[in-house]
């Protein structure tokens, strides 16, 4: 179970700039650390991120080991049609989650 | 009032003050939250960029589960946390009548899995148990504290003063040392703070995760070079209690935010 967090607003105005927030739940191991008795840690991270408006891709991330524990990305956009922003994390471990988020555009 | 009793509230009064004479007036009081960047405030007050939420929102998941041997979930007891659970956190360590000594939101969880779901305890600082009790406490959010109305609690409460004042470790320091004596200074470049616990469990930026008032404990006895105390130990309970009566009267953040 991971869940994430999304914030775009409902409604915007054509032609808006409007901020989309999400939040994703990941310990992001960086596969640098060492137990206590020595063993590397594997590396688990998120490695790439995107977000698709309507079906176009409009951002896109790749992720490193430096990034923390459960990246936060934030970035601008402007509202053209009403539609659905889906957002896609991909990692290690076969790790792949999904959300999306509807907005109004008037 | 009569002079005899004037005398002698006025002696105690004298008998006291050495010892009150470093505690942080209630008009002085303040949250660590107050210590924090705009940033980093920010991200707390912010729902969708407090990572602290993510355990909320498992927690909720976790009330409405009945995967266990009775098919029993808190929900099916509590019913809605936000009716049931409001004000819980806000008056806990609370004594347990049963044991005969205060538990904290975490033992009393663990407690409820025992008697009523016939489940397993929950290991401390396991991400189940945090978001449990992280979405039982966001409940409380902006309550006031009011942990120590119980009078069954007032020599817990003393033992848990009397531990923080105590001075312990290689650097032979107590709590109050810091966190009464110095807070409006910085120690290497993070602020000394007054110690509240306003918003456990929290999510600390330092250790990418949320994590509970004990471990924030342990880490400061670790920090003084003293043999921090087991999770769940008496010793520790006290301490959250007698930090929760310190608080009174201040609201609750849960899922607050640290650096």
């Amino acid at each position: 179970m991971a869940p994430a967090l999304i914030n775009v607003p409902k409604k915007a105005k054509r032609g808006e700039i409007i901020e989309i927030k999400t939040l994703m739940s990941h310990i992001m191991e960086t596969g640098y650390r060492h137990t206590s008795t020595g063993e590397v840690v594997p590396r688990d991270i998120i490695t790439s991120f995107t977000c698709r408006y309507n079906g176009a891709e409009i951002f896109r991330a790749d992720l490193f080991p430096a990034i923390a524990a459960n990246p936060f990305i934030t970035f601008f956009t402007v509202a053209t049609e009403s539609g659905t922003f889906d957002f896609e994390w991909i990692g290690d471990k076969g790790f792949s989650e999904s959300a999306s988020a509807a907005i109004t555009v008037e | 009032m009569s002079p005899a009793r004037a005398i002698v509230v006025a002696a105690l009064l004298v008998a006291a003050s050495p010892v009150l004479a470093t505690e942080i007036p209630p008009g002085e009081r303040r949250s660590g939250s107050s210590f924090m960047t705009p940033e980093t405030q920010a991200m707390q007050t912010d729902d969708t960029a407090n990572p602290g939420m993510l355990w909320v929102l498992d927690g909720e998941a976790l009330w409405k589960n009945n995967a266990n041997t009775v098919g029993k979930a808190c929900a099916d007891c509590h019913d809605d946390a936000r009716a049931s659970m409001r004000g819980v956190a806000a008056r806990y360590p609370a004594f347990d009548k049963v044991l005969g000594h205060p538990v904290n939101l975490e033992q009393r969880i663990n407690l409820c899995r025992a008697n009523h779901q016939q489940a397993a305890p929950l290991a401390y600082e396991s991400r189940d148990l945090l978001a449990l009790t992280a979405f039982v406490a966001q409940q409380s959010r902006d309550m006031p504290i009011v942990t120590g109305d119980d009078p069954q609690l007032a020599p817990f409460i003393a033992k848990g003063r009397e531990l923080f004042t105590q001075r312990q470790g290689q650097l032979n320091l107590g709590c109050a040392n810091c966190h009464d004596d110095n807070w409006d200074k910085h120690l290497a470049g993070s602020a000394i703070t007054q110690g509240h616990p306003t918003g456990y469990p929290l999510y600390r930026l330092e250790w990418q995760s949320l994590g509970s008032l004990q471990r924030r404990l342990r880490g400061c006895i670790t920090g003084i070079r003293a043999q921090p105390y087991d999770y769940g130990a008496p010793e520790l309970v006290e301490l959250e209690l007698y930090l929760m009566s310190r608080a009174r009267g201040m609201p609750i953040e849960t899922p607050a935010v640290r650096p």
